[in-house]
């Protein structure tokens, strides 16, 4: 048993759905009790989908156990064939089903359907989100593949014809997928290579079965897809890409990688100013982003991805690299050791809450979760990767990937970080009236009232506990001031616990650095104090601690 | 079960289900008493429905959390019980405000028959105390959405301490309300002439509320059938009314409550005319706009039937199916007789021919949960999102209108948008 306060994945048939629902004509009977169907306000809320998840639940209750659970999978599942007519149904249990044992693959079998049948076995107390979406689109691709009997030998003419590839990986509730996809096809028809199938993305059971006609496979999300691309190279021979093109540099890797597959000149597509990241991060404002301190976590493509990108093409200094992807524990140890630090493989929050404590880096890069624990310790944060929220399907085009991608995490890591000149106005003239030592940065919009936020009734602020689901409240990344306010003070009233105090002149000229590095002064400085038994820090203290610390 | 309270006739449905489970409660109830932790004993799905539910703001550490079964759990009994003390143990070391605890069984616990009373007695004779442990079942293989709180509030009613006898009777309200909520009504029963009232579930789980044959009972809520049951057994009266939303709603609730107090009718009236007046105003122009629109309610919090009165009587709307996962004849007796006669009733569900029904009723504002909402929307019809209901202050008079608001707004914004 684990005490888990919160999860990063959901079980492995939330996978599977994420599957089926970014397909086109594939029904999947869910054999599980009613209060399974929240995963259902997964899609329709949080990506804003207009139609249902193709997914029929049997709702069995306790009074069909050990009766005829059986017979109501049997039922749900010839009257979702017959109502919704899928080209392929797909079938298996939740966590509560697996226990009861009713067999969904062999129930689905003896319905005697025309068409292909896909049983997941998915196991729930073992595996999560990601791996049952893995599995489930191996199980699809295989079984569709398999049911139009593809021979193994299957001959690719290349004589006279443009290469062409097939994308794998982008699914429902993935995390800039969308936008993604449009990005890279855009990227691959630069260099003249044509896309044959996007998988799940829009596909149907037929397009399935015509995965092995292209020459190659592009996996833009080995979490996703790896399992299925491993499969068809090995049966059909495709090679599949390794690289996944988040950041420029990953992108002009992964343009010579394709173009060599393709046997193409990667030349169009290389172009240096394909991306504005380059200049930008060039540029002299972008001095000030020199050595910030960055922590990042999320799932394992895209916080490797990410840390190579705040090393190279941001001057960041990654203080802290995790995952809570397990399967992909291995390569992430590698590259965390390159960069002299070791890797955070876990699935539970409040270890990475207190790895985050304990490096107070001047950005986190995680995801919704981190978001929150960034918030609570006053650091700006921007989310890079799923679990996600509604806020990560944004109406604009927003990829991650390629060119436009890089464009698109310049902005939003800096967002939340101040602007060059800005720091240094603030610092020199903090006693202006208006730059007083509690105001924001200015691009940050104005305060609002943590009290507001914090409202005591707890059905007024429940209500937009449920409104993240579906908009509204808490929408920026970024900290506001406020908020930095009441979290010091928690701090203060934590550090406080005998140790070292402060002293009220050193406390008044702490208020005058400004908010964003405030959280971390204090935490320096205490620190400082109580590594050389100072109980009471004063003015001098603070500076002390301030020049030992920017050695 | 079939008695013929009502005149109405009941469409009962059995097929899939659209609904939450009962863990869900845990998202008001913690929020609700503010030194309660509520432990579920689960599976990684009930971890993720709480957390889906709850949305993902986390402002302060929730008081609530899942321990998650695994394989080697699964593998013998007597194990999972030593790792249920064990995670209890850690937990009320990191947090040791924590006053109650539930233990709060779902499906894989239920199936796999972990026995969480017995676990939580054992835990109680440890903790007890500093903190007792209470257990109850959010599953939902027994429980759909609003059960959970009726599960919870029965597990606590057994510990609730005697009243002491010979007292004068004592009025208790049952169902937990927003705090805002809870004071104006005190308000109104102060101004009724009755000075003591408590509430049930109370703030702190160390607030005394006593109960016994003193104990008259009104229910704020429609979905509490079991703690009902379980305080009526300690010797409470319940007092039958129509549930408090609307002004006419809240009127009828407040007025049973004079009544069984032996409060002169004229008192009652005089005591809450203002309030009333208040509440008719403001619904006036939300009646102008709402009458004669139809209305379809899918099943989902038991709240459908109270509020289906409610829009239809003060609100002019025209009901066509009310949908209800559950129906409590007796409960409800007020409420079934004031709806008119050609409402469909149906109890349980099959939710793809309620939605074919749905569709073919053709409503101007469909009320369900939100896996149904945006799909709904995206075919044209404006819907409310039935959970709304149960997270926002929508009893008593002064919320009367903010209730008709939330039934409004989804017209009123289909009115504005010109794309
Ligand atoms: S329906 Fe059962 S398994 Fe699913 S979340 Fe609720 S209690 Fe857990």
């Amino acid at each position: 048993m684990k005490l888990t306060l919160w999860t990063y994945e959901g079980p492995p048939h939330v996978g599977a759905m994420r599957v089926v629902t970014g397909m086109r004509g594939v029904h999947y009977v869910l054999h599980a009790p009613q209060g399974d169907t929240y995963a259902d306000l997964l899609f329709t809320m949080i990506e804003r989908r207009s139609e249902r998840p193709p997914v029929t639940y049997t709702s069995f209750q306790a009074r069909d156990l050990g009766g005829d659970t059986a017979e109501l999978f049997k039922t749900a599942a010839r009257e979702a064939s017959e109502r919704f007519k899928p080209d392929a149904l797909v079938v298996g249990a939740s966590c509560t089903a697996e226990l009861i044992q009713d067999d969904p693959g062999g129930l689905a079998e003896a319905l005697g359907l025309s068409i292909p049948v896909i049983a997941l076995e998915l196991p729930a107390y073992q595996k999560k989100e990601h791996w049952g979406a893995a599995e489930t689109l191996y199980r699809l691709v295989r079984g569709c593949v398999e049911h139009a009997r593809v021979p193994a030998n299957l001959e690719r003419n290349r004589e006279g014809r443009a290469p062409r590839c097939n994308i794998l990986g982008p699914c429902g509730l993935g995390y800039r997928h969308r936008d993604d996809v449009t990005e890279i096809s855009r990227l691959l028809q630069r260099l003249g290579i044509e896309i044959s199938v996007v998988a799940p993305f829009g596909a149907s059971p037929a397009d399935l079965a015509r995965l092995p006609e292209a020459d190659f496979n592009v996996v833009l999300y080995p979490e996703i897809a790896e399992t299925a691309a491993a499969w068809l190279e090995k049966t059909y021979r495709q090679p599949r890409t390794k690289i996944v093109p988040i950041g420029v540099g990953a992108t002009q890797d992964f343009v010579r990688e394709v173009a060599a597959m393709a046997g193409v000149d990667p030349t169009p597509a290389l172009a240096p100013e394909a991306s504005r990241l380059p200049w930008y991060s060039h540029s002299v404002d972008s001095t000030y982003l020199t050595g910030k301190r960055v922590f990042i976590f999320g799932d394992a493509s895209h916080a490797m991805a990410a840390a190579r990108i705040a090393k190279e093409e941001m001057g960041f200094d990654v203080v802290g690299l995790g995952t809570y992807s397990r399967e992909f524990a291995r390569p992430m140890r590698e590259l965390a050791t390159s960069l002299g630090i070791e890797a955070l493989i876990t699935d539970d929050y409040l270890e990475v809450e207190e790895r985050v404590a304990e490096l107070h880096p001047d950005l986190v890069l995680g995801t919704q979760m981190e978001r929150h624990i960034a918030k609570r310790l006053g650091v700006p944060c921007s989310v890079i990767s799923a679990p996600v929220h509604v806020q990560d399907f944004p109406a604009r085009f927003a990829p991650q990937m390629g060119y436009e991608g890089a464009n698109v995490i310049f902005d939003s890591w800096v967002q939340p970080l101040m602007m060059g000149l800005e720091e240094h106005l603030l610092n020199m003239f903090k006693e202006d009236f208006e730059f007083h030592p509690d105001a924001p940065a200015s691009h940050l919009g104005a305060p609002t009232s943590a009290a507001e936020a914090r409202s005591t009734d707890f059905r007024v602020t429940d209500a937009q506990n449920a409104a993240p689901m579906g908009a509204s409240a808490d929408s920026v990344a970024v900290l506001k001031e406020s908020e930095v306010a009441l979290i010091e003070k928690e701090s203060t009233a934590s550090a406080l616990n005998g140790q070292v105090s402060w002293a009220n002149d050193a406390e008044k000229e702490l208020g005058r650095i400004p908010f964003f590095v405030r959280g971390k002064a204090r935490r320096n400085t205490e620190n400082y104090a109580r590594e050389r038994g100072i109980a009471i820090i004063s003015v001098e203290t603070l500076y002390e601690a301030k020049a030992h610390l920017s050695r | 079960m079939n008695a013929p309270l009502s005149h109405i006739p009941v469409l009962r449905e059995r097929g899939q289900r659209e609904v939450f489970c009962g863990l869900t409660g845990i998202v008001w109830l913690h929020r609700k008493v503010q030194d309660a932790f509520f432990l579920v004993v689960g599976s990684r799905t009930c971890a993720h429905l709480i957390q889906s539910a709850a949305g993902v703001m986390i402002f302060a550490e929730p008081r609530f959390a899942t321990a998650i079964i695994d394989e080697r759990d699964l593998a013998g009994l007597a194990d999972a019980n030593d790792e249920l003390d064990r995670v209890v143990t850690q937990l009320l070391a990191r947090r040791p405000d924590i006053r109650l605890l539930f233990l709060v069984g779902s499906c894989p616990s239920e199936v796999i028959k972990l026995d969480l009373s017995r676990a939580a007695e054992r835990l109680n004779t440890q903790m007890w105390p500093q903190t007792r442990v209470l257990n109850y079942s959010g599953s939902g293989i027994e429980t759909t959405f609003t059960q959970g709180e009726d599960a919870c509030l029965a597990s606590w009613v057994p510990v609730l301490p005697d009243a002491p006898s010979n007292t004068a009777a004592e009025l208790m309200v049952v169902g937990s309300l927003p705090d805002i909520v809870e004071d104006q009504l005190r308000r109104q029963f102060a101004a009724m002439g009755i000075p003591k009232v408590v509430f049930f579930p109370p703030r702190r789980s160390t607030e005394t509320v006593h109960v016994g044959s003193n104990t008259r009972f009104l229910l704020a809520q429609p979905f509490l059938s079991e703690t009902a049951r379980l305080l009526e057994a300690r010797g409470a009266q319940r007092i039958p009314a129509l549930f408090p939303f609307g002004a006419e709603g809240t009127a009828a609730w407040l007025a049973a409550a004079g009544k069984s107090f032996g409060i002169a009718e004229s008192v009652c009236i005089e005591a809450s005319a203002a309030a009333m007046r208040r509440a008719q105003r403001a619904l006036a122009p939300f009646k102008e706009e709402l009458q004669g629109k139809k209305v379809f309610f899918f099943p989902d919090s038991q709240l459908e039937i109270p509020l289906a009165r409610f829009l239809s009587r003060e609100l002019g709307m025209v009901l066509t199916e009310v949908g209800t996962p559950y129906l409590h004849k007796t409960h409800l007796a007020e409420e079934l007789a004031a709806l008119p006669s050609e409402v469909q009733l149906s109890e349980g569900q099959d939710v793809e021919r309620q939605i074919d029904r749905c569709r073919a009723s053709q409503p101007d504002l469909v009320v369900c949960g939100l896996g149904l909402a945006n799909p709904f929307e995206s075919e044209g019809m404006a819907t409310k999102w039935s959970i709304e209901l149960v997270f926002s202050p929508v009893h008593g008079f002064e919320q009367a209108a903010d209730l008709a608001e939330l039934f409004a707004r989804p017209l009123r914004r289909r009115q504005r948008l010109k794309i």
